[in-house]
């Protein structure tokens, strides 16, 4: 085929995908649906809570996350092995914008990469926005919380470190599901899947850590009513754009 | 509650997160590693990297006539990344404003007669 045949004279940046997002063909159907279900259940419970308690304000930074993650996303870093990674976001959109607002942006940014650019499989975008998004969104923005809230709420210091432990353990969390995926539709063994899976994204995800802690730390000293829930000290003049 | 200079003050945020966006997209994306990310490196050594379906879906969407990967077909090898870089960047930028738009109901305090919005 000409396509075939053109193919390594084709500059690539890298391969036909990138990261975590999962191919065309390496799910199978069970749970290709069952990760559609999950994505499209959560999503429509963001696009709901979004309406009920987001104010304008929001909008604007929901395009500029959007638009960084995607940039982002396509800039891989190396780590050794010869591997490389990028970040996910998942973690920096669920703490500038919370989980909801922040599903919502990862939700387009996956839509965007597959549809126009043929990164990430269709049939198993639901697994790709649940992975890397999803994950990230809401695991990640209540492990901030959590980790926020007993490091001292209201202190910039406490805000970076749970964001940077957040992102590099939803990249790990995410790389898990990821292989549980490939192992259950008996793409790989589980072991196998875990452990490889783990070696790379335990290196990744120190990446994560540092893109997100510098783009809170970036928005938070620019525009820091922006956040969804910013340190008390942050800002007084502004007003959180949560109802 | 004052707002009046708040919409320049947006205009100016939101053209710096996009333009550094942009910058990054168009500009970074160049000198991005090509070495197999984690998954695609985890497939390569276990084999089942050919698993990956030769004509995705996507390969019959009309966007496939003008995206290659991240490579914008029409145009000469070093321009084609950054450019699709940028078009992506605009896309996403738009669409998720967009969302959020739709989404997102006016903030009362924006509107001519603050507090007549009866809440649902």
């Amino acid at each position: 085929m000409i396509f075939t045949a053109l193919l390594p004279s084709l500059p690539r940046l890298a391969s036909p995908w990138l990261a975590m997002h999962i191919p065309d063909g390496f799910l199978n159907l069970p749970v290709s649906l069952v990760c559609w279900g999950l994505a499209i259940a959560l999503v429509a419970l963001a696009l709901n809570r979004v309406k009920a308690t987001y104010k304008d304000r929001a909008v604007p930074l929901m395009g500029v996350c959007a638009a960084f993650i995607f940039a982002a996303q396509m800039i891989n870093f190396p780590i050794p092995g010869g591997t490389s990674g990028h970040l996910l976001g998942g973690t920096l959109a669920g703490v500038l914008l919370g989980p909801w607002a922040g599903t919502l942006v990862m939700t387009v940014v996956f839509m965007v990469q597959a549809l126009l650019f043929q990164d990430g499989g269709l049939t198993v975008l639901g697994a790709n926005i649940f992975n890397m998004g999803l994950v990230g969104t809401f695991g990640g923005y209540y492990l901030y919380k959590a980790l926020r809230s007993a490091l001292g709420f209201q202190s910039w210091r406490a805000m970076a470190i749970a964001t940077a432990i957040t992102a590099w353990t939803s990249v790990v969390v995410g790389a898990l599901f990821c292989a549980l995926e490939l192992a259950l539709s008996g793409t790989v063994p589980l072991v196998v899947a875990l452990t490889a899976m783990l070696v790379w994204h335990l290196m990744i995800g120190v990446g994560e850590a540092l893109i997100s802690l510098l783009a809170v730390s970036y928005i938070w000293r620019t525009r820091p009513g922006l956040i969804f829930d910013p340190p008390a000290v942050a800002a007084p003049r502004y007003f959180p754009y949560r109802s | 509650m004052t707002f009046s200079s708040r919409p320049a003050k947006y205009w100016r945020f939101w053209l710096t997160g996009l333009g550094s966006s942009l910058l990054i997209a168009g500009g970074l994306s160049s000198f991005a590693s090509s070495h197999p990310d984690g998954l695609n490196r985890v497939a390569l050594d276990h084999g089942f990297d050919q698993q990956a379906a030769v004509h995705p879906p996507s390969h019959r969407l009309p966007f496939y006539h003008w995206f290659d990967g991240y490579a914008l077909r029409p145009v000469p090898t070093p321009l084609a990344t950054p450019l699709a870089g940028i078009v992506g960047t605009l896309v996403t930028f738009s669409l998720a404003w967009g969302v959020g738009k739709i989404t997102v109901k006016p903030d009362p305090a924006a509107l001519e007669a603050p507090g007549s919005e009866p809440p649902p």
